[in-house]
């Protein structure tokens, strides 16, 4: 049997009918959850969201109602909340669906967080490749305005927020928080070092800012509508709520799936919930949580302990999804967004493919990986150009290495994973390209390096 | 742990204490421990941007139980540190109490092989024909720290190798490291934002916003604190090695300001003005104008023969026929608020033993801008009070000089370096007077001297001005002087010797300051020899109502400088 969804985020958004308009959205019941906070004071919200335990959505699954708290409440300076539409991390679209086919909710969702947190003004985030999102959200916005949910004493509580949408710059970098406060300020996206600059104390204009994905602010609506200590039951402890995963690559039905944390297995996920491999296929590798995440290999097993002691030993296709589980296996559910490859696919090319997305994005403000993201793209390439070395494979781990923890930001990781991930676990692979010889143009007389 | 004086904490370096300042972070921290810890981006006078990840190092702090908040110990009874995971670095990282950093574990050292390693891969090979060298932290890191031999294959990144930044400083991207510190120093300190980056990762490039150049009167500064080669100073480029240049400490006679320089001198010639650190004054910094002060040292113009009414002569020739004229009484004398304070004392000697009828001194204004050019661009004026030459502030013109000569109540004038033409004195005057002058180069006032001294550039003697902040600072011979020139002291000594033949002439500054400092309280106890190198601040507040026209700058501010004044007296 295929696992039913759980649709709590997604619930209306793909059903037939269902606009993107503030009337359709009202008349499934949108804005009672504001309305219903504004009965409450900002601190019960805020414990509801403890309560929860809803973890960021946006890659790193840091606890939202913990971030909340950090917020330095007496510095006097005004609160900013941010909502991060950046979704560039490669395999990841889920943001997308909700910001085009129910803006409402977001906009109900981040305005309960921006009550809840004390902000003064709140922003949207989008990404340059958004322009028709970001249309989307300024007309909702309008129209919440105008309905009084937005704006100047909102609904009548004393309470007043306005949500401006900014047109990002362009730049994967522009979805590392930091990056993006610099760039929403008219700044490079340079990610700030840390400490001193945690956006909680010194964000947005060197003010106190919360930093939130479109799917975390989306939940804390749910999380009102239910309660905190309801809301935690769904799913599993260290991943409640719901989740929305994105399937792409090599399978039948690729697309965005609504599960309760823990409910189903990576398993699951392919071979049923997403029809499985296209015919006569064998699954080779899943990359779980967006590009940054390390690859897991489909005849590799999975043993060891998971936080709370229990034994584990699985298959690629017993890992359950949720946040703990794909630490415990060494990667990471990240974004959620899981890339299917099958025995088609040349790992060499698919890393090289990977880190000239890499190079091409690092910001270049940190040595390690300005310089690293390149020297692996520039090797990675010249290997599937019929040029590759014996010692590449470990010159490869190497580089990789003088990256990961170095760096100002956590692209250091994110670009050096998926090589250490590909070379290890691959090794064969990248050996045996040392040995073919190939032409170092394409079938069109390319230079391919 | 150490007893913690006044703002000073313990933190562990290598297991070893020490106390610093609290405030300062770990590189600081590590220096004052007698250690280095590598760095490029990061700049004692910039912000902390953390790019270069060279000051990458292990650090942990001592660990408490939560609960109790007791100490946790180890078995041999000593608290332990909880070490972080990750390196830090450290140019971010403050000194906190009881902090322990390790500057040279294995991890560390593997942090920095990997950040040069980096560093290289896209660096040109250029050192041979590279101005930085001998003088390039990536050059001597690399030594230090480096893995010796290359990994990277690959074809080097090609970026634009002569760019003009503006009409001083040359850009070399390729050699760039991308610090950042030369950005930093346009907006935080030259207030003059006009350096970016374009492109991004590896590509990224060092450039001028559009339609803009890089021509503030501090774009040098960036060229001295670039760490590599990529900016070089369009004047000094391709002209010396740097490791022939020998390093003299001098002052910039640009203002009052008294910027503190360092003059790199070959076989007599000076080929590069460049600012020596003095955190009370300049900090690390100076302006372009006071980098070409140098130039008129090899002018064809010198002045090289002492001379009576134009024949050559020995000094104590020109010493005793100077003495002669001036033994005739009504003598006005002419000081210099570029003269050192040994000058000026010396000067106020002579005028003292002819009972000189006036003594001026020429004044020079301009615009301050606000950071390290005063508006008195004379860089001893306090030195001129000090030694009682003058009482009052001068003025620009000497109209009463030239009344008294008109109406013959002068009959003779005795300048010290200043051009009296140009100060409102015809030459129709001062052909009716006698002239003693002494000068460095050959201008109207020279040729019409009766019996003339070459003096030497503040580059060929040593000795001290008075800031603006009553700062004695001192200056010393970068470059021999014309064959044959005395040093002024030396001239204006013997002058005062056949004036006074019971004065002995002083052969140095030494003695000179054995004088002074018996003969003038606020000098008391002063010796030269042994200023601190930031400089001995003098007491002024004898003269604190006196309407210095100095407003705001880098490091003085006339509001508070008065009653900083008064503090020194107490
Ligand atoms: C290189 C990089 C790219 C990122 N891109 C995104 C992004 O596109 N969208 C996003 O929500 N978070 C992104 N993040 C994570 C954000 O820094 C931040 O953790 C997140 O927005 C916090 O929201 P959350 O707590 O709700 O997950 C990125 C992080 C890194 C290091
Ligand atoms: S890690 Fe990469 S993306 Fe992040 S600051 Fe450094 S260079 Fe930029
Ligand atoms: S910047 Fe330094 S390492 Fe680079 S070429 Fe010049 S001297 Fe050599
Ligand atoms: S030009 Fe020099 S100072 Fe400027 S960023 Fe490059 S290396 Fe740093
Ligand atoms: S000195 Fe560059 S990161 Fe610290």
């Amino acid at each position: 049997m295929i696992p039913a969804e759980q649709r709590v985020i997604l619930k209306y958004l793909d059903e037939p009918g269902y606009t993107n308009d503030i009337e359709c959205y009202i008349r499934h019941g949108g804005y009672e959850m504001l309305r219903k906070a504004f009965t409450m004071n900002p601190e019960e919200i805020c414990h509801e969201v403890e309560l929860s335990a809803l973890r960021g959505r946006g890659g790193a699954g840091f606890p939202a109602g913990m971030k909340w708290k950090f917020l330095d409440r007496k510095s006097g300076k005004p609160i900013y909340l941010i909502c991060n539409a950046d979704e560039s991390e490669p395999g990841t679209f889920k943001d997308r669906q909700i910001i085009h086919k129910d803006p409402h909710q977001l906009i109900e969702g981040m305005m309960i967080a921006a009550y809840a947190t004390g902000t003064k003004l709140a922003f949207i985030y989008i990404r340059e490749e958004f322009p028709q999102g970001a249309n989307i959200l300024e007309k909702a916005i309008e129209e919440a305005q105008a309905s009084n949910f937005v704006g100047s004493n909102i609904l009548g509580s004393g309470y007043s927020c306005d949500i401006i949408v900014h047109r990002g710059a362009g730049a994967y970098i522009c979805g590392e928080e930091t990056g993006l406060i610099e760039s929403l300020e008219g700044k490079r996206p340079y990610p700030r070092i840390k400490p001193p600059y945690f956006p909680a104390v010194l964000g947005l204009y060197q003010c106190p800012t919360i930093v939130n994905n479109v799917e975390t602010l989306c939940n804390i609506k749910h999380i009102i509508e239910i309660g905190g200590e309801d809301y935690s039951h769904i799913g599993v402890p260290g991943a409640t709520g719901t989740r929305i995963w994105c399937v792409s690559g090599h399978v039948l039905k690729p697309g965005y799936y609504e599960f309760a944390g823990g409910a189903i297995t990576l398993g699951e996920l392919i071979y049923e919930v997403c029809g499985g491999m296209r015919p006569g296929r064998r699954l080779k590798a899943v990359i779980p949580g967006g590009s940054s995440a390390k690859i897991l290999r489909a005849d590799e097993r999975y043993e060891g302990h998971l936080r709370d002691g229990t034994a584990f030993d699985w298959g690629i296709d017993d890992i359950p999804l949720d946040f703990d589980s794909f630490m415990a296996v060494g990667t990471m559910s990240g974004s959620a967004g899981v890339i299917v490859m099958d025995d088609t696919v040349d790992m060499v090319q698919a890393l090289a493919n990977l880190n000239a997305f890499y190079a091409h994005e690092s910001c270049g403000q940190c040595t390690p990986c300005r310089e690293g993201s390149l020297w692996m793209k520039k090797v990675s390439t010249r290997m599937c150009n019929g040029k590759a070395r014996a010692e590449d494979v470990d010159l490869l781990a190497s580089i990789s290495k003088q990256i990961e923890g170095r760096t100002i930001c956590a692209f250091g990781e994110a670009c050096s994973w998926p090589t250490q991930s590909f070379v290890s676990k691959f090794k064969e692979e990248f050996a045996a390209k040392a040995s073919e010889t190939r032409s170092s143009t394409d079938n069109n007389g390319n230079r391919l390096i | 742990m150490k007893e913690p004086e006044n703002n000073f904490i313990s933190v562990f370096i290598d297991e070893e204490e020490i106390l610093v300042p609290s405030g300062i972070n770990m590189v600081e921290a590590t220096r004052l421990a007698g250690k280095e810890m590598p760095h490029y981006c990061y700049h004692q006078k910039l912000s902390v941007t953390g790019n270069c990840r060279m000051c990458l190092m292990e650090y942990g702090m001592p660990l408490t139980d939560r609960a109790t908040g007791e100490p946790i110990l180890d078995r041999r009874g000593m608290q332990k540190i909880g070490w972080l995971p990750r390196p830090a670095i450290a140019c971010a990282t403050k000194a906190l109490p009881g902090i322990h950093i390790r500057t040279d574990s294995e991890l560390v050292r593997e942090c920095r092989n990997g950040v040069m390693e980096f560093l290289l891969i896209n660096h040109p090979l250029d050192c041979p024909i590279c101005d930085q060298a001998g003088e390039c932290s990536l050059q001597e890191y690399a030594s230090d720290y480096g893995r010796g031999y290359s990994r990277f294959v690959e074809n080097k990144n090609v970026k634009p190798k002569r760019t003009r930044l503006g009409p001083r400083v040359m850009l070399d991207d390729e050699r760039c490291i991308l610090c950042s510190r030369c950005i930093r120093f346009c907006k935080e300190i030259a207030k003059d934002d006009v350096l970016g980056f374009i492109d991004r990762g590896s590509y990224s490039t060092l450039t001028c916003f559009p339609g803009r150049s890089l021509e503030n009167n501090y774009s040098l500064n960036t060229v001295d604190i670039c760490p590599v080669g990529a900016l070089t100073s369009i004047d000094f480029r391709f002209k010396m090695r740097v490791w022939f240049l020998k390093e003299t400490a001098s002052i910039c006679t640009e203002s009052s300001v008294g910027v503190n320089t360092l003059a790199g001198c070959r076989e007599g010639k000076i080929y590069r003005i460049t600012p020596r650190r003095n955190d009370e004054v300049n900090d690390t910094w100076m302006p372009d104008s006071g980098r070409i002060l140098h130039n008129p040292v090899d002018s064809d113009d010198r002045l090289v023969h002492y001379t009576i009414d134009g024949k050559h002569t020995l000094v104590e020739e020109a010493a005793k026929k100077a003495a002669d004229i001036l033994s005739k009484g009504a003598v006005a004398v002419v000081g210099s608020g570029r003269a050192s304070v040994e000058e000026q004392y010396l000067l106020r000697k002579i005028a003292s033993a002819v009972n000189a009828v006036s003594v001026s001194l020429v004044s020079r204004t301009g615009e301050g801008d606000g950071l390290l050019i005063s508006a008195d661009r004379n860089p001893n004026v306090r030195g001129a009070l000090l030694t009682g030459l003058i009482e009052q502030l001068p003025h620009a013109n000497l109209t009463n000089l030239a009344t008294d000569v008109e109406t013959g109540k002068v009959k003779t004038i005795l300048s010290l370096g200043e051009d009296l033409t140009q100060c409102g004195l015809g030459r129709d005057l001062l052909e009716k007077s006698n002239l003693i002058y002494f000068g460095t180069h050959c201008n109207e006032t020279g040729e019409v001297a009766h019996v003339l001294f070459p003096t030497l550039t503040v580059f060929e003697k040593s000795g001290s001005f008075l800031n603006q902040q009553f700062r004695l600072q001192t200056f010393h011979t970068a470059v021999p002087g014309p064959a044959g020139i005395r040093p002024d002291i030396d001239s204006l000594g013997k002058l005062l010797h056949c004036l006074d033949p019971e004065t002995i002439p002083p052969s140095n500054t030494v003695d000179i300051w054995a004088s002074m400092s018996s003969g003038i309280p606020q000098f008391a106890g002063v010796s030269v020899e042994n200023i601190p190198k930031t400089g001995l601040l003098i007491d002024g507040s004898q003269w604190a109502q006196l309407p210095f026209i100095e407003g705001k700058s880098l490091h003085y501010d006339p509001a508070t400088q008065q009653s900083e004044a008064m503090n020194i007296s107490k």
